[in-house]
């Protein structure tokens, strides 16, 4: 089987953008990703959707392009006014024609 | 206003869980409940309430409704309008945050509605079944007439209506109205233990949860500054009378007026800190949640209530 490189893009954001960082995801060309329920502090101190959920983290297996694209879009869309962390870790994967 | 009716409900299983709760949590007890269990609190709790409300509106005629509903609207159109004003006025925030905290103070607290609803029972006073309707129509009518002041361009209003008419709060709540009109009070009785006598217990065990919330945000509520801890306390107030003087104009019970006067004094913490976020991410939430959470809740289930009731006695 055929090994090949790839991005794992990690993003941990608050409850609240949960849905649209999905959309995003998808539309930008993640082929899935898995979502999981976090909690944590950062800078910002927010750390308030006590009762509308706790924070996401997402990850999802994109090629270099696409990682770039998302995190470019993130960035733009959600960095300045939320509380958001994006970084990514290379991986090797087996089956990357399906990422 | 009654004595017996103050200390009632302040000596109710739910308010001395709060207060406790808020206690222990200033002297840094760890009351952590295990994570998922607010979450399903919250959705039992609104699930059982739609239901409750909808079995009994098998009972209301169509023109029951019409008035209430109506008032209910005006309401929902009114507080958050009245609320920004005060907070621009006399807190002299800046626009975005005063409309997203305006949109907390329009909607609801449902936890707050179940408080006067445990106390209305408590004390045997009526009120109609559909109330819980009206709940769901305040949420929405008031997120989406706070978030109007905004202007805010971002989410569009329309967008913003359907995302918290679908969210979990109140979908939960009108689920729980359609099944109940649908399956009709006596074909639920074989579901009562579950959604009606476990009712009181669940209300308790989230009101510990509340109070370890609202003792966490009492440090900042300090640091919030007089004015806003005054507004926290007065806008319930005024919107609370506002919703009992419309209240009795729409020829609900005493019960029924009370309850809407409540609602339109309760501050959602669920709903609208969703909602706001997204439409409004300038705004500040940790103001809107310390105000609405650490002193306009607690003031209300203590304070509040036992004095829209008597309000509602007094009007009818």
């Amino acid at each position: 089987m055929r090994i090949a490189n790839r991005q794992l893009l990690t993003i941990v954001a608050e409850a609240a953008l949960e849905q649209r960082l999905i959309a995003d995801l998808k539309r930008l060309g993640a082929s899935g990703y898995t979502a999981s329920h976090v909690r944590g502090e950062g800078r910002t101190g927010r750390h308030l959707q006590d009762l509308t959920g706790p924070s996401v983290e997402l990850e999802t297996i994109v090629t270099d392009d696409v990682a770039e694209a998302i995190l470019a879009h993130v960035g733009a869309a959600y960095f300045e006014k939320f509380a958001v962390v994006a970084w990514l870790t290379p991986v090797s994967v087996l089956r990357p024609e399906r990422f | 206003m009654t004595l017996t009716l103050l200390l009632d409900n302040l000596l109710s299983a739910s308010v001395i869980a709060f207060v406790v709760a808020v206690i222990a949590t200033l002297a840094r007890f760890d009351l952590r409940l295990p994570d998922a269990l607010p979450a399903i609190l919250s959705a039992y709790l609104l699930f059982a309430i739609g239901l409750k409300g909808g079995r009994s509106l098998a009972e209301s005629t169509l023109s029951d409704l019409v008035f209430p509903v109506i008032i209910a609207v005006l309401i929902g159109i009114a507080t958050p309008i009245i609320s920004w004003a005060v907070l621009r006025s006399f807190v002299r925030l800046n626009n975005i945050d005063a409309a997203g905290i305006a949109a907390h103070y329009g909607s609801v607290s449902a936890v707050t509605f179940v408080v006067v609803l445990a106390t209305l029972d408590a004390q045997g006073m009526f009120y109609e079944g559909f109330v819980a309707g009206l709940l769901a129509i305040l949420e929405v009518v008031g997120i989406v007439v706070g978030l109007a002041l905004a202007r805010s361009s971002g989410s569009s209003l329309k967008n913003v209506l359907a995302e918290v008419t679908r969210g979990r709060s109140i979908a939960l709540l009108l689920g729980g109205i359609l099944i109940g009109a649908v399956v009709g009070d006596a074909r639920l009785a074989p579901t009562d233990l579950v959604f009606v006598g476990l009712f009181n217990g669940a209300l308790t065990l989230f009101l510990l949860e509340m109070g370890r919330l609202a003792g966490e945000r009492l440090r900042e509520v300090v640091q919030a500054g007089w004015r806003l801890i005054a507004a926290a306390i007065a806008l319930p107030l005024i919107n609370g009378t506002i919703g009992a003087g419309l209240g009795a104009l729409s020829g609900l019970s005493t019960g029924g007026i009370a309850v809407l006067a409540t609602l339109a004094a309760s501050a959602s913490y669920i709903a609208a800190p969703a909602a706001v976020r997204i439409a409004l991410p300038e705004a500040n939430p940790a103001l809107s949640i310390t105000t609405a959470l650490g002193v306009t809740f607690p003031f209300n289930i203590t304070l509040g209530i036992p004095f829209y009731i008597a309000l509602a006695q007094w009007l009818s």
